[in-house]
């Protein structure tokens, strides 16, 4: 893992600051059938590569985020506001 | 060769040059029985007791490194069966006596030493835990024992029972818990299984799955070509969601770095294995005298085999906040190993949707323990084409039943178990 990571709003932060929430998956509509919503639950691509995921700064903007990551090398490849 | 005093004596006498080979190297053949991807523990245990114990001789095993390069060979040691929940306890226990008679079983001496786990308390609550979970494993016929401060004071003095914040109250032993000898488990089993004529092939990476039109597993693709299956079985824990992918399956399984770390050999100073309450950190002293200890997982997906500095900071502040010494130990080297972390926090062993595929995953940081049971269980599984009873609750699809075995409750956040 990236010692550091670019937060937009605070810019190079570290890594201890930041909480890791998992995969950024999308939640499926209320409508949405039950096969849908225990994929959604339960199950993962868990890629060996690239990886969006939530990540929340916590110790700073408290802003959610998607932190794009390989998986591989730990390398940070992009950082956006959720909203963004 | 039948390993024996009378052996290590006579080869000794002959200058150690006359030793056979553990196991043999053999190329694959064009098709076996059972094919089993994965030569870490489990997968070769579960050909050692096919071939051993359920008939099944015509069994290969694929590794894509050298046997004991994964997960078998990362693990910090320890053996025990303090689980609470009614689906994990007599599994975990089952795999424990096979622990107690697994070298005379297979004939190599793995260094099982049963030297005791102890869990320490810190407050009233975690008391009540500890005292509910102890109760759950003597109703299971396995053994726990709960210890005062003045108990504890006797048995691991180096602790720091005033601790302001953490003080040491009690601990929860299981003295039948304790620590092997990681590698030998690999090559007890490899040279068992391989004895009983199993081809435990090396260095030979499956790429891909081949499956017929009716959706039956045919083979496998690898690096060394084709190799027919008449059942094939996954035993790949840190990449089963990579494998189980091949034959178009979706897990319920992230992949994530747990590190451990030993120290530069010291004269014996803890002959147990002790876990903190706090946080989470547990130690045990290997035979070389370095102090074997870890942590939590990092806590983010990974497949890299080495985890980050701030986990390794929390794990050295928790290990000195238990024991004070400990600050002046310098650390030798530390490593990761990818875990299966489900959304329970427990394992699975079963069918798959594909009539014959089985799967093994799903170890999360608990793997070593489970060995034997994992390997014995699964190759009940494969021959006899029924679960055994203890991995009756160890189904894929339980997530989709709500028949979860949440040990921790903690609910489908693989991080947090």
């Amino acid at each position: 893992m990236a010692s550091l990571i670019s937060c937009p709003h605070c810019g190079p932060r570290p890594r201890e600051e930041f909480s890791v929430r998992g995969a950024a998956l999308t939640r499926p509509a209320p409508e949405a059938s039950r096969a849908e919503g225990f994929a959604y639950v339960y199950l993962r691509d868990n890629p060996r590569g690239l990886l969006d995921e939530w990540w929340r700064h916590g110790s700073g903007c408290g802003r959610w985020l998607v932190v794009t990551r390989n998986t591989l090398t730990h390398e940070v490849v992009a950082v956006r506001d959720v909203g963004a | 060769m039948r390993y024996s005093a009378f052996s290590i004596l006579k080869q000794g006498l002959s200058g150690n040059r006359h030793w056979s080979r553990a196991w043999r190297a053999p190329e694959p053949q064009p098709r076996y029985d059972v094919v089993i991807v994965g030569g870490g523990g489990h997968g070769l245990a579960t050909a050692y007791y096919l071939a051993s114990k359920f008939g099944v001789r015509n069994v290969a095993v694929l590794e894509k490194g050298y046997l004991g390069s994964g997960n078998i060979g990362r693990n910090t040691t320890i053996i025990r069966s303090n689980y609470l929940l009614p689906g994990n306890n007599p599994f975990y226990e089952i795999s424990l006596k096979l622990w107690e008679g697994l070298e005379q079983d297979f004939n190599f001496n793995s260094m099982v030493s049963q030297r005791g786990v102890l869990n320490l308390f810190h407050s009233d609550g975690q008391r009540d835990a500890a005292i509910r979970r102890g109760n759950a494993m003597r109703l299971h016929g396995v053994d726990a024992e709960l210890l005062s401060r003045d108990d504890l004071r006797k048995r691991v003095p180096m602790l720091d029972f005033d601790n302001a914040r953490f003080p040491i109250l009690g601990g929860l032993l299981q003295p039948r818990g304790g620590t092997v000898r990681h590698d030998a488990v690999a090559w007890g089993y490899a040279r068992g299984a391989d004895a009983a004529g199993v081809d435990v092939i090396q260095h030979c990476e499956v790429t891909a799955i081949r499956r017929g039109a009716q959706g039956r597993v045919e083979g496998v693709e690898t690096t060394r070509g084709f190799i027919g299956a008449g059942k094939l079985a996954l035993a790949t824990a840190g990449h089963s969601s990579q494998t189980a992918r091949m034959a178009g399956l979706r897990l319920p399984i992230e992949s994530h770095v747990l590190q451990a770390f030993v120290s530069e050999g010291l004269k014996p100073f803890i002959d147990t294995v002790v876990t903190f309450g706090v946080g989470h950190f547990y130690i045990s002293q290997s035979d070389k005298g370095g102090l074997v200890f870890g942590g939590d997982i990092d806590g983010y997906n990974s497949y890299a085999q080495r985890g980050n500095l701030a986990l390794v900071e929390h794990v050295m502040e928790a290990g000195v906040s238990m024991i004070p010494a400990l600050s002046r130990v310098k650390v030798l080297r530390s490593w990761g190993g990818v875990m299966d972390m489900t959304m329970d926090g427990s394992p699975i062993i079963d069918r798959t949707p594909i009539e014959n595929l089985y799967l093994n995953a799903g170890w999360c940081y608990g793997g070593f323990k489970a060995t034997p049971a994992s390997g014995y269980c699964f190759a009940h599984l494969i021959a006899r084409e029924e679960p055994h009873p203890v991995t009756q609750h160890m189904r894929l699809d339980r997530f989709e039943r709500g028949y979860l075995l949440d040990e921790t409750g903690r609910g489908a956040q693989p991080n947090l178990h």
